[in-house]
């Protein structure tokens, strides 16, 4: 029981801890953005990690869901209703479900490419009319509230965002703890099986349908409360927020993450959006590096990083961890050395200026120079990064090899 | 109302048979790898690009030629070294792959040539008013635009039903391992449909570029379009896809230049909404701002009246 309670109390510790660790203004923000992410990014695996069904249109929910909750942080402004800003983020978890129900209701009568090509439609379908219902999305503008309203909680106005820090990081552990519950349930479990066989599913008497609604709304539900937690944090929404490009990232977290982990869509999330909110500062090229990266990951990580976290299992439960550590260092560093050599060169190609400086080092983009010293480091590190794959490939057989032995 | 109407076709099938050139490609590959590709349309805006950037070499005609080649064998290298790979790690992968590639090639597009609308022009040979109707001129370009669109279907028509090749790509649609077994090489067949599925691809781009302006976003604008084209058509029916073409094409077209609305549709049936009613966004609705998303309205009703598509018969 208690082993099973360690990894929450973990979690629960970093983020009570993290804030105080990181407190500058930047750090706040980028730890909100993270707990909006990893909300989203957990809702949208119990459709595709744990349900199997691939959505192009999740933003939908979190968009609705966020919309709402700005309508209802204004209602609270102009004392329509009374209640404190602290239930928010569920106001805008139930609109997701009443959407996921309604839309639900029709879409999840199949999975695979169907499910994905009506995911597609609904999506720009709400998208586009996000612009022509001016009422309720604010068109082009978007719509803003003011979170400071309304009754105080204990004293607390949620003027600074730190405030909103530590009620985002509640509501991050409420609905991660329901939705680690919900894949325990029957529920969740039928989801697994119905991703994995519908007809067997169907056979032992339940409706592989519904089984898919019931995810269907949950995910509705949770990505709502994402979109409450976005409202609460920037008070404002556009249709951006609804839209292919916010449906897409989610996707690219939960498959970075890991699809067939719990924890691998909180990793993509915190991993995405430390890349979104870092490497920005200092390139403009952050997204194609992440396009790289992803394309990447798909070709060679199918699993996520969790997944390659989770392959040194067997080596570990066996103590042979220690025995990896030499051979990763050995082709990691000249692996490093080339990423970082492309990185220069792509730098080099695209800046405008005189004069770059590359991790301190300066390079010129119109000294040959320049451009023979990065080739040349990067053309060797690839060799030797190439020439040390097989000492890992041995050393990962031994280690896991070794653990069978003895298993045995 | 005989001009607007006349003219409204003239465009809906400029229009419907560049989405065709797109569809007919994506259709192909679907029914020979089983997956829908994401990045077809990006291949699109490469073939534009490319063309833009010989064209101001070598001028339009040269591009015309070249680039659609060029766009193709991308097509064809990002199949043997990308989607063969990711291919034994199932279905839901590989569309994630080809998701992933279109995010890729549009910033790849950004990094080579900018962010910003390429001047792309047509050539000037074509640049004169075909012919000229109720006081409308109807461009040269644009008939060019249609001749070049037939010309691709029928030659595509003929090299898949009449031609050797095409009869063992036929073949290695329904079945692959028979086809193999009978000393063809099919992953070479699959990386050659891929390739030319892209030229095609590329193709529309060469020509749509001048016309539907070349700028990065120009894939996801059509992208998305031509998906629900290939789906409303019944994934993997090359005629279904060229009927849903046209009629996406026409439709919008009609609905742009139609001038009706809600409001006409309350006066027919005699009721009226205060301007200040809540819904009164959706009483004032028109039909030229609705077009846009007619597509996608008409790809959700489709999936769940005949999931099939018009012309599908393939059940999942």
């Amino acid at each position: 029981m208690l082993t099973r309670l360690i990894p929450w109390i973990g979690f629960t510790a970093a983020l009570l801890i993290l804030p105080l660790l990181f407190d500058s203004i930047l750090a706040i923000s980028v730890l909100n953005q993270m707990a909006i992410a990893i909300v989203f990014a957990l809702a949208y695996n119990m459709l595709l990690g744990q349900g199997g069904m691939l959505s192009f249109g999740h933003a939908v929910y979190f968009g609705l869901g966020g919309f709402m909750a700005v309508h209802a942080l204004i209602m609270i402004e102009y004392e329509t209703v009374y209640f404190s800003v602290t239930l928010i983020p569920l106001v805008g978890g139930l609109f997701g479900l009443l959407a996921a129900i309604f839309i639900g209701s029709f879409s999840t009568r199949k999975a695979g490419t169907v499910f994905a090509m009506i995911s597609l439609g609904i999506g720009e379908l709400i998208a586009a009319s996000s612009l022509i219902f001016v009422d309720f999305f604010g068109g082009e503008a978007g719509v803003s509230g003011d979170r400071t309203f309304g009754p105080l909680f204990f004293g607390v106005d949620f003027a600074q965002n730190v405030e909103v820090y530590y009620l985002a990081a509640f509501w991050v552990l409420v609905a991660t703890l329901f939705m680690y519950l919900f894949t325990q349930t029957p529920a969740g479990r039928m989801a697994n099986a119905v991703r994995d066989n519908p007809e067997r599913a169907e056979f032992i008497g339940y409706s592989a349908r519904r089984v898919r609604f019931i995810s269907f709304c949950a995910s509705g539900l949770f990505a709502g409360i994402a979109g409450g937690l976005f409202a609460m944090n920037y008070e404002f929404l556009t249709e951006e927020n609804l839209n292919a490009a916010t449906s897409g990232r989610v996707l690219l977290m939960a498959y970075i993450g890991g699809l067939g982990y719990f924890i691998g869509p909180i990793v993509g999330a915190v991993v995405l959006t430390l890349m979104n909110s870092l490497l920005s500062n200092y390139t403009e090229l952050w997204m194609l590096y992440l396009g790289i990266m992803f394309v990447l990951t798909v070709m060679f990580l199918p699993r996520g990083f969790a997944g390659f976290i989770m392959m040194h299992q067997m080596a570990w439960y066996h103590g042979k961890l220690r025995s990896l550590f030499i051979p990763y260092l050995i082709t990691g560093l000249p692996a490093l050395i080339a990423v970082l050599g492309v990185v220069a060169l792509i730098e080099l190609a695209h800046t405008q200026e005189e004069l770059l400086h590359f991790l301190g080092i300066p390079l010129s983009p119109s000294s040959a120079i320049s451009w023979v010293v990065v080739i040349t480091v990067t053309a060797v590190a690839v060799n030797a990064t190439r020439r040390s794959l097989g000492q890992l490939k041995k050393a990962w057989e031994f280690a896991n090899e070794a653990a069978m032995g003895t298993r045995e | 109302m005989l001009e607007v109407f006349i003219f409204a076709t003239l465009n809906g099938l400029v229009t419907g048979l560049l989405l065709f050139m797109l569809a007919s490609g994506l259709t192909l590959i679907f029914s020979m790898m089983g997956v829908l590709n994401f990045a077809h349309a990006s291949f699109y805006m490469l073939g534009a690009y490319f063309a833009y950037s010989i064209s101001s070499y070598l001028g339009f005609w040269t591009g015309l030629l070249v680039a659609p080649v060029v766009a193709g064998f991308c097509g064809a290298l990002v199949e043997r070294y990308g989607l063969r790979h990711v291919h034994k790690h199932g279905h839901v992968a590989e569309l994630v792959f080809t998701f992933g590639l279109a995010f890729l090639i549009e910033e790849i597009v950004q990094f080579l040539w900018g962010r910003d609308t390429k001047n792309y022009q047509q050539p000037e040979l074509l640049d004169f008013p075909l012919f000229t109707l109720f006081g409308q001129e109807f461009s040269a370009y644009r008939g060019f635009m249609i001749f070049i669109s037939v010309a691709i279907f029928i030659g595509l028509y003929y090299t898949l039903t009449r031609s050797r090749i095409g009869i063992i790509i036929q073949a290695a649609i329904t079945h692959p391992h028979t086809v193999a077994n009978l000393g063809h090489n099919v992953p070479l067949i699959f990386m050659g449909v891929f390739g030319v599925g892209s030229a095609l691809a590329g193709v529309a781009g060469v020509i749509a570029g001048p016309v539907l302006t070349t700028f990065p976003g120009m894939a996801i604008v059509l992208g998305s379009i031509v998906f629900v084209i290939v789906v409303i058509g019944g994934l993997g029916s090359l005629a279904g896809a060229f009927v849903a073409s046209l009629l996406i094409g026409l439709l919008q077209s009609y609905a742009i230049a139609s001038d009706v609305g809600m409001p006409d549709l309350l006066d027919l049936i005699g009721v009226s909404f205060e301007r200040s009613h809540p819904l009164n966004d959706l009483w004032t609705l028109t039909l030229p701002q609705i077009a846009p998303i007619l597509p996608f309205l008409l790809l959700v009703l489709v999936l769940i009246f005949r999931p099939t598509g018009l012309l599908g018969k393939r059940e999942e």
